[in-house]
């Protein structure tokens, strides 16, 4: 079969690998019929996550058709079309009796920091991702979702991580009714957020970025006051200004490690690796919240150590908040969301390319190259 | 140091001021702490039962009952990870040498390549063709400058090397004896 294959930082290649075959007899066999590239996958595809083993297959983001499953599978069955979260979840554990699928206890044996995630690095589970034309899915009782009649696959492949990923950040900014949000980063992690939080009653929603493409795009979207970092001095003394001088009640890092704006951060965390990541965003946001305020923490950081201002996050009294996303927790909600025509995920999809030029694709999304925001790709066994 | 209390409820006040609203989790988390479950450490069975090997964290009892079985540890990276897994991820050992282990693999990676009579690509791997196509002046400022730098270091090594060859004659080396500059790298 066809998969994408990570041959060292900023290689990767479309290559013919073995099928997957059923490990357990809850796996699944999905055929992919759309499959995306993830900010997240950045972290990766730049060689920033430890034990990314050469040869690995990226892809979190994916739907498709079931080919196979194993003889303890009851909830999905042969030809089912389904979406499948990103995380790995056994639904028995611990914490999955929790609702927190993201943490999952059994599916991770090489880390207990962070549950397992399709084709995202062995430190995450050691599991082959979704940009190939198949995939094993394991725990296909809990994970894989049957895509309800009418639902276009391009929404889909989105609720299985970013609009999740969005929602989840604004639910753990803990947003009240007139809040003022802002949110860092205007990603499609961000996007969603910022249109996210309206949902939860925010008042007034703020995004900060570089890429001038993006915050326009997120400012028609969402909608929502956008200004570009670049141009604006100092961003939390901008903040601070436009706030009355109090500050965001609610803050969200949509942004993560391969964050830009602060020369220091970028050096130490992206170049030298001195930290797990720039956390230029991350700082921003504890020292852009208003005292007593939350921030709510999406962006991917590494499993190291970062340089934040902690001390501030104490003296303001701040709430912070993060977590993998609970997928499975949030797809009922969000599925009606979709279906009503409340959210409209397939907007910010602006590129569509066969499987073949995965090279091309992480290029130009990770170069921000021909105005991209989100790409998706078709295996050329999609239409089987 | 001996530990011995065996009933926390017999503590003076001890719940006073429990309030289950206090929880920045809900309504995300259905919360439970351990004594609340009635089996902490329940999991599916079976267990998945595989040859390949398998890293795991030495903060966990056990493998779980699934696991990933691609690319498994080979090789001088493969005894790099090895290593790394004998510390917890609390640990710089056990991350850093994972990040080296990931370099060599590159190096791997291509040495692979080339013992299956096959020269990667590296230009199209890194997508260059769409650099050229939607951001060309950048990328071939960038490509200049990285083949400036890379001249520079050229030069100012092998500079470097004619030096140290030029010191070697004054002090009298000759061919046939073997002295300290033959057997430590200079």
């Amino acid at each position: 079969m066809l998969a994408m294959e990570y041959r060292g930082p900023k290689r990767v290649r479309a290559v013919q690998k073995p099928m997957p075959e059923i490990k357990h007899p809850q796996d699944a066999i999905v055929r992919v019929t759309r499959t995306c590239i993830c900010g997240s996958d950045l972290h990766l595809y730049n060689g920033n996550v430890p034990d990314t083993r050469v040869g690995s297959t990226f892809g979190h983001e994916f739907v498709g058709v079931v080919e196979e499953v194993g003889p303890d599978v009851t909830k999905i069955k042969v030809g089912d079309q389904v979406l499948v979260p990103f995380n790995v979840a056994c639904g028995e554990c611990h914490f999955c009796k929790q609702n927190m699928f993201g943490n999952c206890h059994e599916s991770n044996s090489m880390a207990t920091a962070v549950g397992a995630i399709f084709g995202y690095s062995h430190t995450a589970g050691g599991f082959d991702g979704g940009q190939a034309e198949y995939a094993r899915v394991p725990y296909a009782n809990v994970g894989p979702t049957v895509i309800p009649a009418g639902m276009d696959p391009d929404d889909a492949v989105l609720l299985t991580d970013v609009v999740p990923t969005g929602y989840q950040a604004a639910e753990m900014a803990g947003i009240q009714q007139g809040d003022t949000v802002l949110v860092f980063g205007a990603g499609p992690v961000g996007i969603m957020a910022a249109r996210c939080a309206w949902l939860f009653g925010a008042g007034r929603v703020i995004v900060l970025d570089n890429v001038d493409y993006r915050l326009e795009f997120v400012r028609d979207y969402a909608p929502c006051e956008v200004y570009n970092f670049d141009e604006i001095g100092d961003p939390v003394l901008f903040i601070k200004k436009i706030t009355d001088w109090m500050g965001a009640d609610c803050v969200i890092d949509a942004v993560g490690a391969e964050a830009s704006g602060d020369p220091m951060q970028t050096i130490t965390g992206r170049k030298l690796l001195l930290q797990a990541g720039s956390a230029t965003a991350l700082h921003w946001a504890i020292n852009s919240a208003k005292k007593g305020g939350v921030v709510s923490v999406v962006g991917v950081y590494g499993p190291t150590d970062n340089l934040v201002p902690i001390g501030n996050m104490m003296n303001k009294g701040l709430t912070m908040r993060g977590n993998q996303t609970s997928v499975k927790r949030l797809l009922p909600r969000l599925i009606d969301h979709v279906m009503n025509g409340t959210l409209n995920p397939k907007a910010i999809i602006t590129h569509r390319i066969p499987l073949e030029e995965v090279a091309d694709g992480y290029r130009m999304f990770s170069a921000k190259l021909d105005n991209c925001i989100k790409t998706v790709m078709i295996p050329p066994s999609a239409n089987k | 140091m001996e530990n011995t209390i065996k009933d926390y409820k017999q503590i003076k006040g001890w719940g006073v001021d429990a309030d289950p609203k206090n929880d920045p989790t809900y309504p995300m988390r259905n919360r439970m702490n351990v004594s609340q479950d009635p089996d902490s450490h329940s999991h599916p069975t079976p267990m998945q039962h595989d040859d390949t090997e398998v890293l795991k964290s030495n903060e966990r009892p056990r493998v779980t009952a699934v696991y990933g079985t691609t690319v498994p540890p080979s090789g001088l990276s493969g005894m790099i990870r090895r290593f790394a897994f004998r510390y917890s991820e609390n640990e710089y050992r056990h991350w850093l040498p994972l990040l080296v282990a990931d370099r060599v693999n590159v190096v791997e990676g291509i040495l692979e390549d080339f013992s299956k009579g096959t020269i990667p690509n590296i230009f199209a791997e890194k997508g260059y063709a769409v650099e050229w196509k939607h951001n060309r002046t950048a990328f071939v400022t960038k490509m200049a400058a990285i083949a400036a730098v890379t001249a520079g270091v050229v030069i100012l090594l092998s500079s470097d090397s004619k030096k140290n060859k030029g010191s070697r004659k004054i002090k009298g080396y000759k061919k046939g004896y073997r002295g300290y500059a033959d057997t430590h790298a200079l």
